[in-house]
């Protein structure tokens, strides 16, 4: 290295200095630290104790860590594709012509602005079995609502609803995608006689799949890590017959509310790399389909 | 025109409909925090707020509205007068109702949040600190990763996009633990001193804007002699407002938002965040005192719609900024 070279080294090195530190105080140590007392015995006001590996011997034959890992799975499994569908028609119907575009791009986005919090007072109420405005919605239609919050079988769908009501975030994402795809290419699609629904799966999908492949990863991320709007809903006994436990509740229940660090760190390993595992997947089987300009 | 129109008709019954879905469970909570807490549970639902007065010997009393019956070919009501314990039965024709928001109920549920100045005040500090740390920090870094080239730059900034998966709940036993053991447990310190600590989604925006400032900018301070933090503090700072304001914005709804970091540091009622204060009131009138639960929640969520209708397209650039090479 000449002495230009190590100088700019080192003025970017001071220029990042903030972000090595926390890179190093808040994600490398925290992450190392997680590994290691997840082979502890560890309440918080003890030292650590080697254990091996019996916490993740326990998960093997801990039914309630499968109920909330199978649970978690299930939401994610169809609120993660059932997202990414609906978030993709409503961009791209507001990207069609008409009047007042505008105001219905913002009346679809302001959903995903309120805070989880106050989503989960909302729906609490909106789901209320005798009072709530879905079920007298149903009823008007003729048909008969469950107790959506009391009832095991519907607490999931409960909160993939609530999932999509909040998908302003990733529909933005594609609407401005939409924005950049030539308009040359539908031009010439047209002239070739292609139909709406071709030009969609052939141009739209192929030309903005970079940004769906985004929304899918964070898709996966923010599901495998939902906790605020169960644990509001629910408590932290995950609601009838646990059918609403999910994942990052338990871990926050066996850390804070039953003492056991160390197991919840196991937990917390085992939940990081499900998320990198599914990462992994969704990049290789996307891959060859996703298409990036100017490459 | 009219042909485009008619052909466009299903597209646009498509969107108002769904934009009423969207719509209705905010308008909802609307219309219940308004009422008073009898007509909340109501079928079916009342979307206004009424009170009601029926005729007694010629003068208008207030009432509670009951049950109406058919007897001898009239209408007839079980009222209760206000302020009264006994029912009275009136022609259904005498009782007569005019919409009227009950505006009393914000006031009643911030008294029943005991703490609701303390949780607004510490919400804005928190808010305050998080948005200078993340602005300040995220900025030094993101220029770093942007206008100067050091070598090896790319692949730590590879590694500092991968970081963004790794969610809190995977640190947050040993995050604890280290708060503990300096003794933040119990104080707002860490909910905002990591936001000195740059995080890596605020760099990764920065740097997409960073990198469309022309490089020429910065060759020519440097050879007029200028160092690389006045390049960075007057060249390329006033020309990334924009983005600055996008990721002040962002962190600001954050903090606002934010539920598990005060639920796991904070341990005293009058340290609690009106998020996390919301959650707390909720545990203990929920289901029942369904209108005080909503008109607490329009009070956390107005302010953010209103900042969101003030900033809308900065706002909207950033979260479309995100999905840029992703």
């Amino acid at each position: 290295m000449t002495r230009g070279e190590r100088r700019t080294l080192f003025i970017g090195l001071a220029f990042i200095s903030p972000w090595i530190m926390g890179f190093l105080l808040m994600t490398l140590y925290p992450v190392l630290a997680t590994i290691y007392y997840s082979f502890c015995d560890y309440a918080l006001l003890s030292e650590p104790i080697w254990i091996g590996t019996l916490n993740y011997r326990d998960m093997a034959t801990d039914q309630v860590f499968w109920q909330s890992l199978s649970n978690t799975i299930y939401y994610a499994a169809i609120a993660i594709p059932v997202g990414l569908l609906v978030s993709f028609l409503i961009a791209v119907m507001l990207n069609q012509a008409f009047i007042a575009r505008s105001a219905f791009r913002t009346i679809y986005f302001l959903p995903s602005m309120v805070p989880f919090v106050a989503v989960a007072m909302i729906w609490l109420w909106v789901f209320h079995g005798q009072f709530g405005l879905l079920n007298y919605a149903l009823e008007r239609i003729g048909l008969q609502g469950p107790n959506w919050l009391a009832d095991e079988r519907y607490t999931k769908p409960a909160l993939i609803i609530m999932s999509i009501w909040s998908i302003g975030g990733a529909m933005v994402i594609c609407l401005a995608a939409l924005q950049d795809v030539p308009r040359q290419l539908y031009e010439s699609a047209q002239l070739d006689g292609a139909s709406f629904m071709r030009q969609l799966w052939h141009i739209t999908v192929p030309m903005i799949s970079p940004v769906l492949y985004f929304n899918l990863i964070m898709g996966i991320i923010g599901s495998l890590q939902l906790f605020v709007q169960p644990f509001i809903m629910f408590g932290s006994d995950g609601g009838p017959n646990r059918s609403a436990l999910f994942y990052a509740v338990y871990l926050y229940e066996n850390a804070f509310s039953y003492g056991n660090m160390g197991y919840a760190c196991a937990l917390a390993w085992v939940l990081f790399m499900l998320i990198v595992a599914l990462t992994w997947v969704a990049t290789r089987t996307t891959r060859k389909r996703i298409y990036y300009a100017g490459e | 025109m009219i042909g485009q129109l008619i052909r466009r008709l299903p597209l646009h019954a498509l969107l108002i409909g769904g934009a009423l879905l969207f719509l209705i469970p905010l308008l909802w909570m609307i219309s219940t925090a308004l009422k008073p807490i009898e007509q909340t549970m109501t079928m079916p639902p009342q979307w206004l707020p009424y009170r009601y007065t029926a005729q007694m010997d010629g003068e208008p009393v207030a009432v509670r509205p009951g049950p109406v019956y058919r007897d001898e070919g009239r209408d007839w009501m079980r009222v209760l007068p206000e302020g009264e314990s006994t029912a009275v039965t009136v022609p259904a024709d005498d009782v007569s109702r005019y919409v009227s928001p009950r505006w009393e109920n914000f006031g009643n549920a911030i008294r029943a949040m005991q703490f609701f100045p303390q949780y607004l005040r510490n919400t804005l500090i928190l808010c305050l600190l998080t948005v200078i740390g993340t602005v300040c920090s995220s900025a030094l870094a993101a220029y770093g990763f942007s206008r100067i080239e050091w070598r090896g730059r790319n692949r730590v900034f590879i590694l500092a996009v991968a970081t963004m998966m790794i969610p809190f709940p995977v640190i947050m036993v040993p995050m604890y633990a280290l708060f503990q053991s300096i003794g933040w447990i119990g104080t707002l310190r860490p909910l905002w001193v990591p936001t000195f600590f740059a995080q890596a989604f605020n760099i990764f925006l920065l740097r997409q804007f960073f990198l469309t400032i022309p490089k020429d900018l910065s060759d020519a301070a440097r050879i007029d002699g200028c160092g690389e933090f006045r390049i960075f503090l007057q060249i390329i700072l006033p020309l990334c407002k924009p983005a600055l304001l996008v990721v002040a914005l962002f962190q600001f709804m954050a903090t606002w938002n934010d539920f598990l970091g005060p639920l796991i540091y904070l341990t005293d009622q009058k340290d609690f965040t009106l998020a996390l204060g919301l959650q707390f009131f909720q545990s203990q009138h929920g289901g029942t005192e369904w209108h005080y639960l909503m008109a607490a929640s329009v009070i956390v969520v107005l302010p953010v719609i209103i900042l969101f209708f003030f900033t809308q397209k900065s706002f909207i650039e950033g979260i479309s900024m995100t999905g840029v090479k992703g």
